[in-house]
């Protein structure tokens, strides 16, 4: 059995030259899943609902019956518990694949991600891998409200020790899914629940994406647009708008917000001079402050204005959905404040 | 039915209990001198816990710590040269000076670690007897963890889950009546910790936690169950720690306990009661002393290895984080 994956593919314009299929960020992650199983039986899903529900979201719908309840286990309503379990087995010769349900019941395991998961290996002098992902859907826009709907990824980028991945289409969402379970490290897999159903080209063969390169979703050379997730999106079509107005974005989605592709963006921003972060979690201590201050570290020369950043407002999320939609960046506001740069 | 204990045994039982006292003698007096850095939280009184339960395992079953951890190490077989330079902070430690008193590990010998965080070792246990299990290898995973950390979720979210999968561990509560300085009756109602396991529908039971015999027969009892596939088992050992709860801890706890009480639980201590044991089954006195001495010898070597290594640098600093070996190619 080999425990290898002979194709790398680092940017989605090498799809052209590839067999895909068209299929949903969802069917991405758990092709990417059922691939790994059944190439290895080390590795295995824990998490609640994961196996004979499918998934609170649908994204291990099917494997249940495929793999087995061995494979497919269902827990306890214990996220410290079930991911603490995640980390022994990831200590002791497995590669389980942990789903936790919403980015903020991570909140529950959180010493076992942050003070054991993360810090294991360094504490243990290098003596030991912890090949461990843990799937976190995020965000907002089902109307979940405060407790159901964050965006957390700064709290675990924060953590040396952990890998912060967050894949905004089923390319990357299937080749960093893969290179995550290959990864002998505790990867934090942060998907966005209003992206599952969200379709499109994906190779039909496994592939890895690496982990910490970014992809330029879309080249320009007025401004750098940097976002992950669903605001990736909503900067595209920002990028689209403001195309027609002659003014041409270059937009970067990271991919893995830790360790972060500092090249790729620093590289942009030399050549258009301006950049706006873009991110739905709330502004105040955001990944956004960390980037522009690598812009500002790599490319402070080359700037002719502030690193701008677009971000969720600093209130917990709101339930009715007009105000929800308030507080996330919209497309209105990158225009905004790329033309603000102008 | 009671497992013989020939005394073969009990002479390596007494070894390693001994190997722990010394070990833990030494860290307090060269801690009192200021030649070890940060924390240490010491076993001595307790060492018929780790021993009695640790004899009963095999040399590649697991077992998770906790922050007062030496004496699980030594008891699974860790390497005292190693162990002791961690303690010192040195290159050569277990950690490379990384983990210290705290985070010893050594995943060759089953030790899954020690562990600052009061019951995170539960579920990581669970995890490893998870893991066993579906690799069949047999392997049956202790979690040692303290009176205290019975009131941490993990405990609970630990044992429920290790008893509905019916997996091969065993939670082994060593009860030494005090979470740091808080009274076992100030921070439960409950006298015996034991009657938890009821409510996880598994086998629980009291014991005297300074009676090696007593500990190794209820160890042996719950490793054979978990290895054949019956589940786990709660042994509450009731013992008693000697030190405060960390060096440095005040006059050993003054503040919290009495002299007293103290001295009445050193006069339990397990290892002049296994002494007795051992001479009544014609052991004589010089071959104690003998071990006594080889092995205070094997301390003050471990010791000097500690002292002759060196300090790690800046250069060692950003080395393992993350393993950035490439699983893929």
């Amino acid at each position: 059995m080999t425990k290898t994956v002979t194709r790398t593919i680092n940017s989605h314009t090498e799809l052209d030259a590839l067999e895909t299929v068209e299929m949903s960020y969802g069917e991405a992650l758990r092709d990417a899943l059922r691939s790994q199983m059944k190439k290895d039986e080390t590795i295995f899903v824990i998490g609640e609902e994961v196996g004979l529900y499918g998934g609170i979201f649908g994204v291990t719908q099917g494997l249940y019956e495929e793999f087995g309840p061995e494979r497919m286990i269902d827990t306890p309503i214990s996220e410290a518990g079930f991911i603490g379990a995640a980390v022994g087995a990831a200590i002791t010769e497995m590669r389980p694949v942990a789903e936790i349900m919403f980015t903020d019941f991570a909140i529950m395991a959180m010493d076992q991600i942050v003070n054991q998961a993360a810090k294991i290996r360094y504490m243990f002098g290098g003596k030991v891998e912890v090949p461990l992902v843990i799937r976190i859907p995020t965000g907002t826009g089902r109307g979940a409200a405060a407790q159901h709907s964050q965006s957390l990824e700064a709290w675990f980028a924060h953590v040396p020790g952990l890998k912060v991945v967050m894949p905004s289409t089923p390319f990357d969402a299937k080749g960093l899914l893969i290179s995550s379970i290959w990864d002998n490290n505790p990867v934090i897999f942060i998907e966005h629940k209003m992206l599952y159903k969200a379709t499109g080209p994906v190779p039909k063969d496994e592939y890895c994406i690496p982990i910490g390169k970014a992809d330029v979703k879309r080249q320009g050379e007025d401004v750098t647009i940097i976002a992950t997730l669903m605001m990736l999106h909503t900067a595209l079509k920002a990028a689209d708008e403001l195309a027609a107005e002659g003014i041409n974005a270059e937009v970067i989605d990271p991919r893995t917000i830790y360790p972060l592709d500092k090249e790729t963006i620093i590289e942009s921003v030399k050549k258009t001079n301006r950049a706006v972060v873009v991110h739905e979690s709330s502004k105040t201590g955001g990944v956004g402050g960390e980037i522009s201050s690598v812009i500002m570290e790599g490319a402070f020369d080359y700037l002719d204005g502030p690193v701008l950043r677009c971000a969720g407002l600093d209130v917990p999320i709101p339930f009715t959905p007009d105000l929800e939609k308030i507080v996330v960046p919209d497309e209105k506001q990158i225009i905004d404040a790329v033309k603000s740069l102008l | 039915m009671a497992t013989k204990v020939d005394s073969a045994l009990h002479l390596e039982m007494y070894r390693q209990m001994v190997r722990i006292r010394k070990f833990e003698e030494k860290i307090c007096e060269d801690y009192a001198k200021g030649l070890i850095p940060g924390l240490a939280h010491l076993y001595i009184g307790e060492e018929a816990v780790a021993v009695g339960v640790c004899s009963a395992l095999r040399p590649d079953d697991y077992i998770t710590s906790t922050h007062r951890g030496h004496g699980h190490c030594v008891a699974k077989g860790g390497d005292i040269k190693q162990m002791m330079a961690e303690i010192y902070g040195r290159t050569t430690g277990y950690c490379k000076g990384k983990g210290g008193s705290m985070h010893i590990a050594d995943l060759n010998l089953g030790i899954l670690g020690a562990n600052g965080i009061v019951g995170a070792g539960i579920p990581i246990a669970v995890g490893a007897a998870l893991s066993a299990k579906m690799r069949k290898t047999e392997q049956v995973t202790v979690s040692f963890f303290g009176d205290g950390a019975t009131n941490q979720g993990t405990f609970h979210e630990g044992l429920n889950m290790a008893s509905l999968w019916e997996l091969p561990v065993v939670f082994v509560c060593e009860n030494n009546m005090y979470g740091l300085g808080t009274r076992q009756s100030r921070h439960q109602k409950i006298d015996d910790i034991s009657i938890r396991a009821t409510s996880y529908d598994m086998p629980g039971l009291s014991v005297d936690g300074n009676d090696i015999d007593e500990v190794y027969q209820a160890a042996v009892e719950a490793v054979e169950r978990a290895r054949s596939g019956k589940g786990p088992t709660l042994i509450e050992c009731k013992t008693y720690r000697w030190r405060g709860h960390h060096e440095g801890d005040a006059n050993q706890g003054a503040k919290y306990r009495s002299k007293e009480e103290i001295e009445e639980w050193k006069k339990l201590c397990p290892i002049p009661r296994l002494e007795q044991k051992l001479q009544k089954e014609g052991i004589k006195a010089e071959e104690l002393e003998q071990i006594q001495r080889e092995v205070q010898n094997e301390i003050d070597e471990a010791v000097d290895f500690s002292l002759d290594c060196t300090i790690p640098t800046l250069e060692d600093v950003l080395e393992d984080v993350y393993d950035e070996r490439e699983e893929t190619i």
